[in-house]
């Protein structure tokens, strides 16, 4: 599970560094990508370029395993032996995810566990949907389903993108993200069309998830900085608001068609641009959020820095004896 | 009881119950491939549970979600070992090695069961059992043998989880009848054979295995005395269930 509702844009201001480079070098790795090649970890490619993924590869693992975080205090809670298997399936799912991404992040150069530090350190980000809380059971599935929703638009764009191991990762994260899709949905439809309390409940929910949803891809493209290196290097494939967009249009139907509504007066289509046109989000309160004041960061966190404090002593063992090794991509 | 229903009892519940406590692991074990393990075995063992509760659901008991998700501590009959929580991953290996020994054993023993349903169930479950076992013991060997540390640490474990593990083999007033019908070889046999298979592990670590002789085993699950763990857990489990008992989930 992944947005652009993160920091991984490049600021229009900072240095890029692209006159240190070798120019032949930079010319044959430009047409490389413009050629459709993937660039491959032991390539030639520029501080930059290398920079850039990692921390986007880095905050997207990081979001996989925050991300399991709402949804798994639910496995222990999901009512009947379907749902707390298929729960316990589907979250399984996002720590491997999280293990396929650090492995083709650490193909860059960054380990593990320096990353994991970083995380708690709060050096480096996540997606900002999960600083929010899940209260209920209803708002687990409605992460299931439109989280996960969102997760496909943004990485089957960012499958096309030229880092062969982070692409390679995110075909396999998808075909399992489409699982969860129709997990979710079920869950959510057994909800919506059941018993009062379950339709409340689903409601409720909805409600409490749309704003963060309406952020999951980021700031407005009229707002972002400048990037236009990173989009042709095809590290970053597609508009935040391209990604929005789609989003809206696949699923805004379908969450009508069960009975729900949303809570945006002005959500609707306009025939004639194809675009969607909704009440703009409060991009001050996500800055604010992602900049560590949302409701749930210094839980998770709490959470993460307890697990990497309390297994500390397993991976002192399991090094033991141990020098650093090569890092083979996992996919 | 009759004794056909007091040993599914007993089995499911223990896979129920371990199967939860497993699944907490979501999110916090030591390296990430651990929490994907725990999750694993954490699946089988609830759908071990669910085809042992439909094997009583066949015999008249009442439906598997009812059965698992309505009941309270007393009626459970699992052994005080698995409902003990998770605490560090010291604890849930050491009580995963020495539970998934002794259920490997028994699942191996049940396939020759007299009750043909569930010899069918246990030739299906012991390969995954296998696994189970092939997973506590390669960590067991890891950590047994690695730092001063590790090796204390589960050392320190193992002398806490034993008279627990003990517990498993506690019998209930079926036993002779269980072990005269052929539906099972009964504990004494099956603790013997898990007293082998954990002696040649731990043979090759540097972990010592508590005198059983001056352990006190931890009784009272099978007859429905519990910690004060296993009612919060029901409690927990049945949170989203009890909302609405009419509701189709």
């Amino acid at each position: 599970m992944y947005g652009s509702a993160s920091t991984h844009d490049l600021p229009s201001t900072a240095p890029t560094g692209l006159e240190n480079e070798d120019p032949i070098l930079l010319a044959e790795f430009e047409a490389r990508i413009a050629r459709g090649e993937k660039i491959e970890p032991g390539d030639w490619m520029p501080a930059l370029y290398r920079k850039q993924l990692t921390r986007m590869i880095e905050q997207h693992a990081h979001s996989e395993i925050i991300g399991s975080l709402p949804e798994g205090t639910w496995i222990t809670r999901a009512p009947g032996f379907r749902r707390k298997m298929a729960q316990m399936a589907k979250v399984q799912d996002e720590v491997g995810h999280a293990q396929l991404l650090y492995s083709a992040a650490e193909t860059l150069g960054k380990t593990r566990e320096q990353m994991l530090v970083d995380l708690i350190n709060g050096k480096s980000k996540y997606s900002n949907v999960f600083n929010y809380p899940t209260p209920t059971w209803a708002d687990s599935n409605v992460i299931s389903w439109l989280i996960d929703a969102g997760a496909i638009v943004n990485q089957l764009a960012n499958a096309k993108g030229s880092y062969g191991p982070y692409c390679r990762a995110l075909d396999r994260i998808c075909a399992e993200e489409a699982f969860h899709l129709k997990y979710g949905h079920d869950a959510v439809v057994h909800m919506a069309t059941g018993t009062p309390i379950q339709r409340k409940m689903m409601q409720e929910a909805l409600n409490r998830w749309w704003p963060a949803i309406m952020t999951f891809f980021g700031p407005s493209d009229k707002m972002s900085v400048h990037t236009e290196i990173l989009m042709r290097w095809k590290v970053k494939m597609a508009s935040n608001d391209e990604c929005r967009n789609q989003f809206l249009d696949m699923y805004v139907p379908k969450i009508w068609e069960i009975g729900l509504t949303l809570p945006d007066a002005n959500l609707r289509k306009n025939e004639e641009t194809g675009q969607w046109e909704f009440t703009e989000p409060d991009w001050e309160d996500f800055k604010r959020v992602i900049n560590g004041d949302g409701p749930c960061n210094a839980e998770r966190l709490a959470v993460r820095r307890a697990a990497e404090e309390n297994g500390a002593w397993v991976r002192r063992a399991l090094s033991a004896g141990k020098t650093h090794q090569y890092v083979r991509p996992l996919a | 009881m009759d004794p056909k229903l007091d040993l599914l009892y007993r089995l499911a519940d223990d896979q129920l119950i371990l199967g939860h406590r497993n699944s907490e692991w979501n999110g916090l074990g030591p390296i990430l491939e651990e929490d994907i393990a725990f999750s694993s075995m954490a699946q089988d063992k609830l759908g071990h549970s669910l085809q042992l509760y439909g094997l009583l659901h066949e015999l008249g008991e009442a439906e598997p979600d009812t059965v698992a998700f309505t009941r309270n501590a007393p009626q459970f009959h699992c052994c005080q070992l698995v409902e003990l929580p998770i605490g560090e991953y010291d604890f849930s290996l050491t009580r995963h090695f020495l539970f998934d020994h002794a259920e490997l054993l028994r699942f191996q023993a049940l396939a020759d069961s007299s009750y043909e349903p569930l010899a069918q169930v246990a030739r299906k479950l012991r390969g995954e059992l296998k696994y189970h076992a092939l997973h506590a013991n390669t960590w067991m060997k890891r950590l047994g043998t690695a730092t001063d540390e590790a090796i204390e640490r589960m050392q320190a474990a193992l002398n806490f989880t034993l008279p627990y593990a003990l517990g498993i083999f506690e019998k209930t007033d079926a036993e002779a009848e269980i072990i005269s019908s052929g539906l099972f070889i009964g504990e004494d046999e099956l603790q013997s054979r898990w007293l082998e298979s954990i002696t040649k592990v731990l043979g090759q670590t540097a972990l010592t295995l508590p005198d059983l002789a001056t352990a006190t085993p931890v009784f009272g699950g099978r007859h429905g005395q519990h910690t004060e763990h296993l009612q919060p857990l029901l409690d927990e489990m049945a949170e989203v269930f009890r909302l609405d008992p009419t509701a189709d989930w």
